[in-house]
């Protein structure tokens, strides 16, 4: 174990990586927050896609498989 | 298409003529600017790096009154429209546009640069003339590219008076620094010493750089 | 559309981010002149690295965008300009605290990497100030691809120039001191530089699968909301907001 010093700017050191380390993992705290109010998005345009036109429910949702491979192929 | 960035560039002449909206004003900054310095530094005269700085920074804020207010009458007169049906090379606009703003800048030096060896400068200007007209010649080529570029990125802006100084100003650092760097021996006060060729060099190369990115970027600012 | 791979990237980064930190503190050895505070370095110069590839990148896509006008290059050229922002506000933060370790004081003029590098994050934080205020979503992808490409020029010549301007340079160069940086150090150094690019493509490329789920949901909301206003309002945003 490294000995921590506790010269001037050792404890800033060791606060740039944890604080680094903190950010990496808000950031993905954030982006687990994103999804879900992404699925929650989807479900409910699918209830309204249901209501709509009754009998096409959670369609949507099921088109990004689909649809990935030959837009990536024009994207490259 | 030198007909073409001919007549642009002589409407604008014209109509800053014929209105002195731009080039009064911007003297009239750099004055001001002087008296401020000669309190906010609390110096009768400055020499040397000091007095390069002054100058410099004086003459960049000049130059942001006029980019902002570059390509203000296009838009709003529908100059940018009727240049569009043209059958020219946009390239035109760019070229006159450029032209029209280092023609300000130099207007603008006439006065402010005599006035600044008046009321600031401690040494005597007289003998380096031609190396300062050289320093701020590519100086001013290089704040007129970049100035035609941010004018034009800014006039479709919403803020457009407080957009485009704070992207000018980081893009200019180099101009200011190789401008400052060069100048500063020439007003030496114990007298001038030569003019340091790397840093014309610099501005040279800046020149060349952003005179290229302009050619191959500035159509697409100009599309509907 | 930007999801593919993302599962393996992920997993390569989190092994490459802690095998890197493992081996700045457990296996480089502390530098003989500046001791543990020298292990800064290890962070400070993978962020400004990445972050000015980034940049770069974010030049290249905006290029790229300008020449097709496929908005999927304005969206990549946005997110990496606006991941590297965050990440040059770390190389800031980090290359004053080892300003503050190696010399006494949070800031030094006579930096001239550091100093370009607070010029180049200047010019970058006009970025999204500038989408915002273009309220046209088409004119806003292209000006802002205009400015991605003359700041990607600028970057070089800002460095040349501020390095330029400094008569010594005096950046503690760990890489090109006289005896040579031992080779646990420059092992510790690549693997660090290695795990930084690679956290920030996997960032990139989540920012990216989010916001064009996001822009896909909203175009099927429009499609679905028919008459119905109320959900068909696009807030003015500094984002691409089609694809």
């Amino acid at each position: 174990m490294p000995a921590l010093p506790l010269d001037d700017a050792g404890p800033y050191v060791a606060a740039a990586y944890l604080v680094f380390l903190a950010l990496i993992l808000v950031y993905v705290g954030i982006m687990a927050a994103k999804l879900q109010r992404i699925e929650r998005e989807v479900s409910e345009l699918a209830d309204l896609a249901a209501r709509r036109r009754p009998g096409t429910a959670a369609a949507p949702a099921d088109d990004d498989d689909r649809t990935r491979e030959p837009v990536e192929s024009d994207v490259r | 298409m030198r007909r073409v960035v001919g007549a642009i560039v002589r409407k604008d002449l014209l109509v800053e003529l014929r209105t002195g909206e731009a080039v009064p004003t911007m003297v009239l900054f750099s004055l001001s600017t002087f008296v401020l310095f000669h309190f906010a530094l609390d110096r009768d005269t400055v020499e040397g790096d000091l007095a390069a700085g002054v100058l410099w920074v004086t003459l960049l804020f000049a130059a942001v009154l006029a980019i902002g207010r570059l390509f203000v009458a296009e838009r709003e007169q529908g100059g940018f429209d009727g240049f569009l049906l043209a059958p020219v090379d946009r390239t035109a606009m760019l070229a006159a546009k450029a032209l029209v703003l280092l023609c300000f800048l130099v207007a603008v030096e006439l006065v402010a640069v005599p006035a600044f060896a008046i009321l600031l400068l401690g040494p005597s200007a007289w003998g380096v003339l031609p190396e300062l007209i050289a320093v701020l010649a590519l100086a001013d080529v290089g704040v007129a590219l970049i100035g035609t570029l941010v004018g034009a990125l800014g006039v479709q802006a919403r803020a457009r008076e407080l957009i485009v100084p704070i992207i000018v100003l980081p893009l200019l650092i180099p101009v200011v620094i190789a401008a400052a760097r060069a100048t500063s021996p020439l007003l030496l006060e114990t007298g001038a010493e030569a003019l340091p060729g790397r840093w014309l060099g610099v501005l040279a190369l800046y020149d060349l750089v952003f005179g290229l990115v302009a050619l191959a970027i500035f159509d697409f600012l100009l599309e509907e | 559309m930007f999801g593919r791979g993302l599962k393996f990237l992920s997993i390569l980064t989190v092994v490459l981010v802690i095998g890197a930190f493992a081996l700045v503190f457990f296996y480089a050895p502390n530098d003989a002149d500046q001791g543990f505070v020298q292990k800064i370095f290890y962070l400070h110069v993978p962020l400004a690295i990445v972050a000015l590839a980034g940049f770069v990148a974010g030049g290249v896509y905006g290029l790229r965008y300008l020449r097709s006008g496929d908005n999927a290059h304005d969206l990549r050229s946005y997110v990496a300009i606006h991941l590297s922002l965050i990440l040059a506000v770390g190389a800031l933060i980090t290359g004053s605290i080892w300003a503050r370790a190696s010399w006494g004081h949070w800031w030094v003029w006579d930096e001239p990497t550091l100093v370009a590098f607070l010029i180049v994050f200047l010019l970058y934080a006009c970025y999204q100030p500038l989408r915002f205020s273009i309220e046209d979503r088409e004119r806003q992808a292209r000006y802002a691809a205009v400015f991605a490409v003359v700041a990607g020029a600028f970057v070089p010549v800002n460095f040349m120039a501020v390095r330029f301007a400094q008569a010594a340079v005096t950046h503690p160069r760990v890489l090109d001191s006289s005896d040579s940086m031992p080779g646990e150090m420059a092992l510790t150094f690549l693997l660090c530089l290695a795990a930084m690019a690679l956290l920030f493509v996997t960032l990139w490329k989540y920012e990216l699968a989010s916001k064009h789920a996001s822009i896909r949901l909203r175009q099927l909301r429009r499609q679905l909301a028919g008459d119905d206003d109320a959900l068909l309002a696009v807030p003015r945003s500094a984002a691409p907001q089609e694809l």
